[in-house]
């Protein structure tokens, strides 16, 4: 039935609609990076990016000029790739790069908008760009701006608002048009902690609302650990890792770490024979990998047993930090970052 | 996602049609635009030319009107070429004004902002973007020149007769394609400036100074080689030359002949004119610029 009435507002109207385009493929990847390089004045910002991302909410990280922003100007379009191609929801970005965009919402890293306008003017155009109509527009702005909490400032310039009203403008026009997939660049930053802690619920509920895909590409872990389910992590134009945060926190459930005094050669020695996996972190920490069958009890028993105390003891998950750290460290694996290996220092 | 609800939620209505996208670009400039009263006043008198020339089509046409004002306005004013390429020069000078006031922050408005992403990143390729900058001044342009020059066509024709509509139709495409060889040229030209000048001063006095200067050039070139090709560069010259050969009258402003251009010559440097305009505009405006 659906099918029906679209099809007649089409024929009376000439008019499309953007919920009932023809669907990918039901299990493409939200992006399908197939070799992406980028290349300006010889000079290769994106090397051979491969890989699937499907999350419903995708951290992109990496530190500073490591391709992030590129990558995800290369999605929306800006730029040409140099060799490979990406897919989003399974088109091409060479090809189809109108079709995608209307797909997409788009947060830019820098202040974009149009100074002399007023908030809902300007989302309202916005939205009319990605080809609302008017009245459909002017009342979907309005939502957006509420949604995003400034609802009560909507008809102030834009050019007069603070730096997190700013923000907040950026994501409305975002996603004003109800993309599938949205691109956030460093959406939090300059944000004072409340504003910040506000961006932060705005992603969440955005991505708990099973509605749309978020690409989050921040330097800030923190912001990356709150809101993503996997992430990539870029490093010189490569991805260093790629993973599923949820599934690491998963696999890592039986990761300790433990603070102790004594002679701890010998008790990691013990430790050894019992098959655990273990890694010195500092001098007087270390962190283990408990084997089935292996019991806290038994670590306290081999302590009593070689004279070292057991100061603290916690189940803990490498940290985004330690994945991030240990990526920008070795230059990663092309996938998750493993545990702590034997005799790592 | 109703204002009351706080809900994200796709949007799933009917789309505008993908071609008619840049038109909304000139709809919410013209906001901008007709806020200043000063530019709703001057577009107000863009039509006093035309209602005068209407008058005088009418009063051509009523013999007693003639004999209360004892005039012969069929030997004073007639109805010709001349009369419509008047018309056409005089209102295509209104449009340099026009240009003048809202072509400047077209562009430069966008880039000082950062807002060229916003527009790319949607369905929106650069060149719909361009030629939605270039419309707002398209249209409002075309409403001051051949869109009432061919009213006034049309208002003589029926006045005078089929017959004097049939013996000078090529007035009115004389009329259509004058007023749109300045109107590209304006546009083209006024966008270019903007997306490469920011300042809005500064923008307005290169609009002015590209033609006083282009006129300097050729004479300098004329006066310096003995030649009268020199009028290459004069923009003036060369958009009279394709102005008068479309009026069938040479050499209308009674230039020298040392100075007067072959019209094909004319018609290719605007072409090339306007290529340049188009290549600096592909240059500028990008989503984002890279340093390379």
């Amino acid at each position: 039935m659906d099918n029906a009435l679209t099809k007649t507002a089409e024929q009376m109207n000439g008019v499309a609609v953007l919920s009932k385009e023809p669907e990918a493929a039901p299990a493409a990847p939200v992006i399908d990076l197939d070799g992406l390089s980028v290349t300006f004045g010889g000079r290769p910002i994106l090397r051979e990016l491969r890989g699937e991302l499907r999350g419903r909410a995708i951290g992109l990280l990496g530190p500073n000029g490591a391709g992030k922003t590129t990558l995800i100007h290369t999605l929306l379009g800006f730029h040409s790739p140099s060799s490979g191609t990406a897919h989003i929801f399974g088109r091409d970005i060479r090809n189809e790069a109108k079709q995608i965009r209307t797909l997409i919402g788009y947060m830019p890293e820098r202040d974009s908008f149009i100074a002399n306008m007023t908030c809902v003017h300007f989302v309202r155009l916005m939205a009319e760009l990605s080809g609302l109509p008017s009245e459909a527009a002017l009342e979907r702005a309005h939502e957006a701006l509420f949604y995003v909490g400034l609802g009560e400032a909507r008809y102030r310039k834009v050019g007069t608002y603070s730096l997190g009203m700013k923000q907040l403008a950026k994501l409305a026009q975002a996603i004003v048009h109800g993309p599938r997939l949205i691109f956030l660049d460093e959406p939090t930053n300059g944000l004072d902690p409340p504003a910040r802690q506000r961006m932060i619920e705005l992603i969440r509920q955005i991505r708990d609302s099973g509605k749309a895909h978020i690409l989050l590409s921040s330097h800030l872990l923190r912001d990356v650990e709150e809101c993503c389910e996997e992430i990539l992590i870029v490093k010189q134009g490569r991805i260093v890792v790629s993973c599923n945060l949820e599934e690491e926190r998963k696999s890592n459930i039986k990761f300790l770490e433990i603070e102790t005094r004594g002679d701890r050669e010998s008790f990691v020695e013990a430790i050894a024979t019992l098959g655990c996996e273990y890694a010195l972190t500092s001098e007087r920490r270390l962190k283990l990998v408990l084997q089935n069958g292996v019991e806290i009890r038994d670590l306290y028993r081999i302590a009593g047993e070689q004279k070292v105390q057991i100061r603290r003891l916690n189940f803990k998950r490498d940290s985004l930090e330690d994945i991030f750290l240990k990526a920008m460290e070795d230059g990663g694996v092309p996938q998750a970052a493993g545990l702590p290996v034997r005799g790592q220092q | 996602m109703a204002v009351y609800e706080h809900t994200y939620k796709p949007y799933a209505g009917p789309l505008t049609p993908e071609w008619s996208r840049f038109l909304v670009i000139p709809r919410h400039a013209y906001r901008d635009v007709f806020s200043s009263k000063l530019f709703t006043g001057f577009f107000a008198l863009c039509f006093v030319c035309p209602l005068v020339m209407a008058i005088l089509i009418y009063l051509h046409h009523n013999l007693t009107a003639m004999a209360i004002f004892q005039i012969n306005l069929r030997d004073l004013v007639p109805i010709n070429g001349f009369f419509f390429q008047f018309f056409v020069g005089f209102q295509t000078g209104l449009a340099f004004l026009l240009t003048v006031l809202i072509g400047p922050p077209l562009v430069s408005r966008d880039l000082a902002n950062n807002a060229l992403p916003l527009y790319l990143c949607r369905p929106l390729s650069r060149a719909e973007y361009v030629v939605g900058k270039m419309s707002v001044l398209i249209i409002l342009i075309s409403a001051v020149t051949w869109i009432p020059g061919e009213l006034l066509f049309l208002f003589q024709s029926y006045l005078e007769g089929a017959g004097w509509a049939a013996r000078n139709l090529w007035i009115a495409g004389a009329v259509f394609i004058g007023s749109w060889t300045w109107i590209l040229l304006l546009a083209l030209l006024s966008v270019t400036i903007s997306a490469w000048v920011k300042w809005r001063l500064a923008a307005s006095a290169a609009l002015f100074g590209l033609f006083i200067i282009s006129n300097a050039m050729g004479f300098m070139v004329n006066g310096v080689l003995v030649t009268r090709w020199g009028s290459l560069f004069n923009l003036t010259i060369i958009m009279k030359t394709i102005e008068d050969s479309l009026f069938r009258s040479p050499n209308s402003m009674n230039f020298p002949n040392w100075m007067v251009l072959p019209t094909a010559a004319a018609w290719i440097m605007l072409g090339l004119f306007l290529g340049m305009c188009v290549l600096l505009l592909t240059r500028r405006v990008r989503a984002y610029e890279v340093v390379r």
